[in-house]
C-alpha cells in the first residue's frame, strides 16, 4: 500500500464521516440531545481533520479545526444547539464537503463562503448568538478580534501550533555544561516511562557523567518494588541548549523533579517551576495512595494491583508519621488534578452507552467482484433454464426424479439470485441525505423557508439504481422548492405555515421501489401550463385535456412554467429529462397536483436492473419479452370488440371503454400490414402517462424471470426495445420498451432508420 | 526480535498510515478500531508499546489507557497518545489517565518512530 492508496481510503472515509456528520446534525436539529450524537458529530469532523493534516490539506484542516472547536463547545454544553446554531453547522458541513471534494478532485471552492462560515463558527464558539447571514458578512473583519481570554471553565485558550516539535529544535549554541538533578516519582514508572531510557536519550546530547543517589533506598523488607527511590545528578556537556535537555524529559516532566542549571550558576534551580513544591521527605515510596491519578482510579475499581507491595504497606503502617507527611505531599498534585477530576467518570459513562449500540459487522467488497458474481448467477439462471428445456424436450416418459431434481435446482437458483441481489441492495439513505443539502441551498437562494422530511430512508434498492437516482431526484427537489413552494409572504397570505414542507418518501410496493416527492406548495397552475403548451405548439388551442393530462404536459421536452429561466431549476433541463432518466431505469413517473395544496411526484422503479419478470410473447415469429410490471391484464379480443377509427387506427372496447389497439409487429416493422386482432392476444398496458393501450401480440408463451443483457453495450440502441435476454433454448429475445411503443403508436413513430428485422 | 506495537484508532486512514509506517520501520503491528477492541486484543497482541487515538467511539483513548493501566500484566507498557489535540488540557487528561507520551498530529512517520524509540528499550 502506498500513500496514494491511503489517500483514496481517506477520501472514502471522509464521505462516510460527512454523511455521519450531516445525519447527526439533522438529528440534533430534530431535538435529539443524546450526548453520543454530539460525540459522533464531533468525531466525524475530528477524523477528517486528522486525516487531512496528514496529507497537508491545509484548507480542509483549518476549516475543520474551527468547526471542531465550535462543536466542542456544544459537546461540553457551553453552546446550546439551537436551530439557528444548527443552521450554521449544517452549512458548515456543506462547506466541509465542498472542501473535501476540492481536495480530491482539484477545483476551487467558494472562498468567501467558507471564510464567512469560519467567522460565524468562531462567533458561536465565543458565545455570540448567530446573526443573519448578511450582517455576518459585514461583521467578518472585526469578529476575529474579541475572544474571551478565559472561558467559564477557567481554561485559557491555548495557541495551537502544528510546529510544536520543530519549535523545540535547538539553536546551535556554544557547548556548555549543565548540572541536572533528576528525581523520578513512582508515577513516572507507572505511566510506562523509564529513567534508564531518559538517561539514554540524555546521553545522546553530549558528554555526560552521572552520579546516582541511592540514599533513600530503604531496607529490602521495607522496599516497595514499584516505587522510585533513586535520584541522579548529571553533568552534561552539550551544545544543544537547555531546551533540548528539557525536551528529553517532555513526557516525564510532571512525574519527576527536574532541575536543569548551567554549571557554576548558583542562582538557577532555586526558582525552577517544579510541578510540585519540593517536599523534604517526599517518601512516595511508602504511601499507598499518593499519586493523584491512581487514587482516582481507585474510586472506580478496587482491583488495583496492590498485592505486590504488601510488605511495603505493613512497613508503612509502622512508620505512620512518615506516611502522614507523604500524604500531605500528595495533596498538592491532587489539587491540580481537580479540574480534570470528573473525566474518568465521563469516559466510563460514554463507554457504557456506546457499548449498547454495537453495529452489525460488515465487510467491504469491491463492487466489481459483486458484479462478476451477479453476472455469473445470471448465466447460471439461463443455463438452468436451458437445461430444463432440453430435459422437457427429450424426456418423453417424464422421469420424475430428474424433474424433481430440476425443480429443486430451479428453486435454488432463484434463491441464489435473490441473495446475490441483496448484496448489492443498499438503503436510499445516502441519496436522501444529499437532498437535504440541495434543499438548504435552494432555500437560501430563493429566500424560501423549507423543511425537508424524509421517510423510509432505509428502503433498499440495487446500488446501480441508487447511483442513477441522485440526478433526477436533485432536479425534482429543485423544482419542488423553486416552482412548487410559494414565498413565505404568499404562504402566510394563503393561511399556510410560512415554512414550506417537502416530503421525500421511499417504500417498497409489489416488487418495486416507489419514491414520492410531495410539496405543500401552490400546486400546478393548470391555466399557465395549458397556455404554455399552446404557445409551444404542444397541444392545439382547443384541445380538451383532463387535469391529469394537463399536469403531465410538464414532462414534455422544452417545457418550463417559470416565466424566466431561473438560476436554480432552469439550467436548460426540464422535467422531460427527469422523465427520460427515470424511464432509462425502467421506471415510471407520475404527477398529481391539487391547486393550493401542492403536488406529488411519484416514481416507481425496479429494485434491480439485472433481472426482470417478463411475459414471453410471439410477434411475427419473433420472441419478445414484455415487462410484467407494465401489463395490467391480457385478453382475447373478439371481433365485435374491435372498432376501426380513422384511416388506420383501431380501438378495442373493454368493459364499455375504448382503448387504442397497437399492433406491436407493425410498430416494430416486423410486418408490413396489421395483423388480425382476433387471431392474437391483447396485452392491456399502462404507460407512465397514465393512459392505457392494448398491445397486440400473436401469442403468449409464458411468464418467466429473465436476465437483462444490455443491448447498448453489446449491439446498439434500438428504438422500441429496452434490452435483450437469452432464453432457455439459447436464443436471444428482445425486451420491449412499452413506453416507447405506446409513444410511437401516438403518431410519433419510431425512427425510420430502425430495421428491427436485422436485430431480431 | 521485532517489537510489537498495538495501535488503536477509529480512522481507517490513520490505521493504514500507522500500519505502513510501522511495518516499514520494522515493527510488528496489531490494530484495533476503538478502546473496547483495544482492550479485547491486548492479551493476544502482547504489545511492547501502544499507540492510541483519543476520540473514538465506544471507549475513548482516556478510558482505554485506564483500562490498560489496570491490567496487571500490561500496566507498565508505554502508551503513546496520537491525537490532534495539542492543547494542554487534553495532554494532561491523557497523562492523568496514564499515558506515557504523546505524538501531535498531523501524522508524521519520523515523529512517530522517534517517539516510539524514546519510550522503548
Amino acid at each position: 500500500m502506498d500513500m496514494n492508496e491511503i489517500k483514496e481510503i481517506f477520501f472514502q472515509e471522509c464521505e462516510e464521516q460527512l454523511a455521519e456528520l450531516e445525519s447527526g446534525l439533522l438529528k440534533l436539529n430534530d431535538g435529539d440531545r443524546d450526548p453520543e450524537t454530539v460525540n459522533a458529530v464531533f468525531r466525524a469532523v475530528h477524523s477528517i481533520k486528522g486525516g487531512a493534516g496528514a496529507f497537508g490539506l491545509d484548507d480542509l484542516v483549518s476549516f475543520a479545526h474551527v468547526f471542531e472547536t465550535t462543536l466542542d463547545c456544544v459537546r461540553s454544553n457551553r453552546l446550546e444547539p439551537t436551530q439557528d446554531v444548527l443552521k450554521v453547522m449544517l452549512r458548515s458541513a456543506d462547506v466541509l464537503a465542498d472542501l473535501t471534494n476540492a481536495a480530491r478532485d482539484g477545483g476551487s471552492v467558494d472562498g468567501a463562503r467558507s471564510r464567512q462560515l469560519i467567522t460565524e463558527l468562531e462567533a458561536l464558539a465565543n458565545g455570540e448568538l448567530p446573526q443573519p447571514a448578511a450582517e455576518a458578512v459585514k461583521a467578518a473583519p472585526v469578529a476575529e478580534a474579541p475572544r474571551p481570554a478565559v472561558n467559564e471553565e477557567g481554561f485559557q485558550p491555548v495557541a495551537f501550533s502544528f510546529d510544536e516539535f520543530e519549535a523545540s529544535e535547538p539553536p546551535t549554541i556554544e557547548p556548555s555544561t549543565f548540572e541536572i538533578v533528576f528525581k523520578p516519582k513512582s508515577e513516572l514508572y507507572s505511566k510506562g516511562n523509564d529513567a534508564t531510557l531518559l538517561l539514554r536519550d540524555l546521553s545522546r546530547l553530549g558528554e555526560m557523567s552521572i552520579h546516582c543517589d541511592m540514599d533513600e533506598l530503604p531496607a529490602l523488607d521495607r522496599m516497595n518494588p514499584e516505587a522510585a527511590y533513586f535520584s541522579w545528578k548529571i553533568s552534561l556537556k552539550t551544545d544543544k541548549g537547555e531546551d533540548a535537555i528539557r525536551a528529553v524529559f517532555e513526557f516525564a516532566e510532571w512525574d519527576c523533579e527536574l532541575d536543569v542549571a548551567l554549571a557554576g550558576d548558583a542562582s538557577a534551580g532555586a526558582g525552577e517551576e517544579l510541578p510540585m513544591q519540593p517536599v523534604p521527605f517526599d517518601l512516595s515510596l511508602l504511601d499507598e495512595e499518593a499519586p493523584a491519578a491512581v487514587a482516582e482510579d481507585e474510586d472506580q475499581s478496587a482491583e488495583q494491583p496492590r498485592d505486590l507491595n504488601d510488605a511495603a504497606v505493613s512497613a508503612a503502617a509502622t512508620a505512620s508519621n512518615i506516611l502522614q507527611m507523604a500524604q500531605t505531599a500528595a495533596r498538592a498534585p491532587a489539587e491540580t488534578a481537580k479540574t480534570a477530576g470528573p473525566a474518568p467518570v465521563t469516559a466510563a459513562q460514554a463507554a457504557g452507552q456506546q457499548g449498547a449500540s454495537a453495529a452489525t459487522p460488515t465487510i467491504r467488497v469491491d463492487l466489481d467482484r459483486v458484479d462478476r458474481l451477479i453476472n455469473l448467477v445470471g448465466e447460471l439462471v439461463i443455463n438452468q433454464a436451458m437445461l430444463s428445456q432440453s430435459v422437457i424436450e427429450n424426456d418423453t416418459n417424464g422421469t420424475s426424479s430428474i424433474n424433481m431434481g430440476l425443480e429443486e435446482l430451479q428453486q435454488l437458483t432463484r434463491e441464489i439470485q435473490d441473495s446475490v441481489m441483496a448484496i448489492r441492495a443498499q438503503p436510499v439513505k445516502p441519496v436522501f441525505q444529499r437532498m437535504s443539502r440541495i434543499v438548504r441551498e435552494i432555500a437560501d437562494m430563493t429566500g424560501k423557508s423549507v423543511r425537508l422530511v424524509t421517510e423510509g430512508e432505509n428502503t433498499e434498492v440495487d446500488k446501480t439504481v441508487i447511483d442513477k437516482l441522485a440526478e433526477p431526484l436533485t432536479h425534482m427537489i429543485r423544482n419542488a422548492v423553486d416552482h412548487g413552494l410559494e414565498t413565505p409572504e404568499k404562504r402566510v397570505a394563503a393561511g399556510k405555515n410560512p415554512e414550506g414542507t417537502v416530503r421525500l418518501t421511499a417504500k417498497h410496493r409489489s416488487g418495486r421501489i416507489v419514491i414520492e416527492l410531495a410539496d405543500d406548495g401552490a400546486g400546478i397552475n393548470r391555466e399557465k401550463v395549458r397556455q404554455k403548451a399552446i404557445d409551444n405548439d404542444l397541444i392545439a388551442a382547443d384541445a380538451n385535456l383532463s387535469d391529469e393530462e394537463t399536469d403531465n404536459l410538464i414532462f414534455h421536452a422544452g417545457f418550463s412554467t417559470a416565466d424566466k429561466i431561473s438560476d436554480i431549476s432552469g439550467r436548460g433541463v426540464g422535467m422531460d429529462v427527469v422523465k427520460r432518466s427515470i424511464q432509462a431505469l425502467g421506471g415510471r413517473i407520475n404527477i398529481s397536483s391539487r391547486p393550493g395544496q401542492g403536488s406529488i411526484f411519484t416514481m416507481s422503479l425496479p429494485l434491480t436492473l439485472a433481472v426482470l419478470d417478463g411475459m414471453v410473447v410471439t410477434v411475427a415469429n419473433q420472441t419478445l419479452v414484455v415487462p410484467l410490471t407494465a401489463i395490467v391484464e391480457t385478453l382475447q379480443p373478439e371481433a365485435s370488440a374491435i372498432h376501426s377509427f380513422g384511416a388506420s387506427q383501431r380501438l378495442i372496447s373493454i368493459r364499455n371503454s375504448f382503448c387504442p389497439l397497437v399492433d406491436v409487429g407493425r410498430i416494430l416493422n416486423f410486418r408490413a400490414t396489421q395483423a388480425n386482432p382476433v387471431e392474437g392476444v391483447a396485452l392491456l398496458v399502462e404507460s407512465e402517462g397514465g393512459g392505457q393501450r392494448a398491445l397486440m401480440v400473436d401469442a403468449i408463451q409464458g411468464q418467466r424471470q429473465v436476465v437483462i443483457k444490455s443491448l447498448e453495450a453489446n449491439y446498439t440502441h434500438v428504438p422500441g426495445i429496452a434490452a435483450a435476454t437469452i432464453l432457455g433454448d439459447g436464443r436471444v429475445a428482445l425486451i420491449l420498451d412499452v413506453d416507447a411503443i405506446v409513444a410511437a403508436s401516438r403518431g410519433q413513430s419510431l425512427k425510420p432508420e430502425m430495421t428491427l428485422a436485422a436485430a431480431g | 526480535m521485532k517489537k510489537r506495537v498495538l495501535t488503536v484508532d477509529d480512522s481507517r486512514t490513520i490505521r493504514n498510515m500507522l500500519l505502513v509506517t510501522l511495518n516499514n520501520a520494522g515493527f510488528e503491528t496489531i490494530q484495533a478500531e476503538d478502546g473496547v477492541e483495544g482492550l479485547e486484543v491486548l492479551e493476544s497482541a502482547n504489545p511492547d508499546v501502544i499507540v492510541t487515538d483519543i476520540n473514538m467511539p465506544r471507549l475513548d483513548g482516556f478510558g482505554f489507557i485506564e483500562g490498560v493501566r489496570k491490567n496487571d500484566r500490561y500496566r507498565a507498557v508505554p502508551i503513546l497518545v496520537l491525537t490532534t489535540e495539542s492543547d494542554a488540557e487534553k495532554k494532561n487528561r491523557a497523562r492523568q489517565a496514564g499515558a506515557t507520551g504523546w505524538i501531535v498530529k498531523p501524522f508524521d512517520p519520523t515523529k512517530l518512530i522517534d517517539a516510539i524509540e524514546r519510550v522503548t528499550a
